[in-house]
């Protein structure tokens, strides 16, 4: 890895993120828009001060057919193009054959359907759509723009597995690079905030609705008192390079991505549409484990899933038994989304930045809202990281994500020593 | 209405101006100024132009009016040909 971008509900860029992800600083605030409409949850995750952070990426005619799915996309892309200390290619040149992107979205534009698309076909006035809708819905919106600013040549895809896609994007990317198809990935996952993303959800009451009046105290992994998840938003954009590419140019090198797995648990076994198969969720860690060629014993910190639903303390579960491991001997395990809530398709893309800041500085960041521990976890209490901690030996990060459907994925992160 | 060429003109570039590639050729433009080749307007967003026109002026354009404005002069007679 030797890119890193990220536009979070709790900062913008590097700096930024790391500071909040040291700070327990939350990103999750009362949306009076949520409250107005009824929602059971009124509290989410947005990145603040976009429209200013836009006009620094993005002119005016980018923007013109941009939701903030591909907005945020196109910061987070950008600064990991950057970071990476690449020249962009201008619009004279050839694109970059040998660099392409996955960028996946959960939901995509579906605010644009919703506020524009639909009123006006229903209305009847097919004619007034302007020319930019479609590249606004297409699944592929975010991932296509991104092509176009940087000058991709390579493969340009938008993965979509639900709260697995930002993980499951690098591992695409990983696979694609190791099979020597692309020099160099962008990958990641972004998304929108919206009424219309997050309604769904509340319907299904698996937001929390218990903390409208307390926003940073709502979202609660690993909690007795966690009563469901806090939508979020925004993008997380790793640059992968091959080895051989990055030492020949001489880049700054954040991380290696060892391995990684995804797979489905099939709906059986306990899974469902909305609910993990155990089986599953262990054959992907153990898979990325074994793709990775390292002992599960070599693992440090599990980044989980951890939303904050009923299903915490299964995953934990899950993680003991795919390790083969007593409670007690789990590695530390932590959720980042206590800080920013669910980015959805984001997540992963997120996650994985803050798991790679915290590989190449030496950093475990705690959780926020997980004193009252899960009673069902009181034996892993130990391993539970509720204060963030200088770890320097800090050497080997499992990242993963499990999303509806039942599909799930993990990486497997360790700090580059040359 | 009763606008002046000049100021249809003028109201035509403002209304160009955030589809513009090249701010700097904008800033020289003239009747004779190409939309596309000149300004460098991505061809797709040609409708968005004319629906800003339609809105700006309160007239209707027709598809195959639409189709013929290739400079900004184009633009320009059709808004006072329509607006007459």
């Amino acid at each position: 890895m030797t890119g890193l971008g990220v536009l979070a509900p709790n900062g913008h860029g590097l700096e930024a993120f790391e500071r909040a992800l040291r700070a327990g600083e939350s990103g999750i605030r009362f949306q009076p828009e949520l409250a107005a409409l009824n929602f059971g949850c009124q509290v989410g995750g947005i990145p603040q001060g976009v429209e200013e952070i836009q006009r620094g990426y993005l002119s005016e005619d980018e923007l013109y057919a941009m939701n903030p799915n591909m907005i945020y996309a196109a910061i987070a892309a950008i600064d990991a193009w950057n970071d990476a200390g690449l020249a962009r290619v201008s619009p004279e040149d050839e694109p970059d054959w040998g660099t392409g992107a996955v960028l996946g979205t959960g939901i995509g534009g579906i605010d644009t359907i919703a506020e524009k698309l639909a009123p006006k076909t229903e209305a009847g006035k097919v004619g007034r759509l302007g020319s930019a809708m479609v590249e606004q819905i297409m699944s592929s919106g975010n991932s296509a723009r991104v092509a176009g600013l940087l000058g991709l040549g390579n493969q340009v895809t938008t993965n979509s597995s639900a709260c697995n896609t930002g993980t499951e994007a690098i591992v695409q990317a990983f696979a694609r690079i190791r099979a020597g198809q692309a020099e160099r990935m962008l990958a990641g996952g972004s998304e929108g905030h919206s009424k219309y993303i997050w309604a769904g959800f509340d319907a299904m009451k698996v937001l929390n609705r218990t903390k409208n009046d307390a926003p940073a105290e709502a979202s609660r992994p690993l909690s007795a008192s966690a009563a469901g998840f806090i939508p979020g938003s925004g993008a997380g954009v790793l640059m992968l390079e091959s080895l051989e590419s990055a030492l020949g140019r001489g880049a700054r090198i954040w991380a290696e991505v060892l391995g990684g797995a995804v797979n489905c648990g099939g709906h059986r076994q306990g899974g469902s549409m909305t609910a993990p198969n155990p089986v599953g969720v262990q054959r992907c860690i153990r898979g990325a484990i074994a793709t990775a060629g390292i002992d599960a014993s070599d693992i440090d910190l599990i980044n989980g899933h951890l939303t904050a639903t009923f299903a915490d303390p299964h995953e934990v579960e899950n993680w003991r038994a795919a390790l083969g491991v007593e409670p007690e001997r789990l590695p530390l395990i932590q959720s980042t989304k206590s800080l920013i809530g669910h980015a959805l398709g984001a997540a992963g893309g997120i996650e994985c930045v803050a798991s790679v800041l915290e590989l190449a500085k030496g950093f475990v960041h705690g959780s926020l809202n997980s004193e009252d521990l899960h009673p069902a976890l009181t034996a892993y209490a130990g391993r539970i990281v509720h204060e963030t901690r200088d770890d320097p030996g800090l050497s080997v990060v499992a990242k993963a994500s499990f999303g509806f459907g039942d599909v799930n994925g993990c990486v497997i992160f360790r700090k580059y020593r040359g | 209405m009763s606008m002046s060429e000049d100021e249809v003109f003028q109201k035509v570039v403002g209304i160009i101006k955030p589809f513009a590639k090249a701010p700097e050729a904008l800033a020289s433009a003239g009747m004779d100024t190409s939309i596309l080749k000149d300004l460098k307007v991505n061809s797709a967003r040609l409708v968005d132009v004319v629906l800003e026109i339609e809105d700006a002026f309160g007239i209707e354009v027709k598809d195959e009016d639409a189709d013929k404005v290739k400079t900004i002069g184009d633009a320009v007679r059709l808004i006072l040909t329509n607006a007459g």
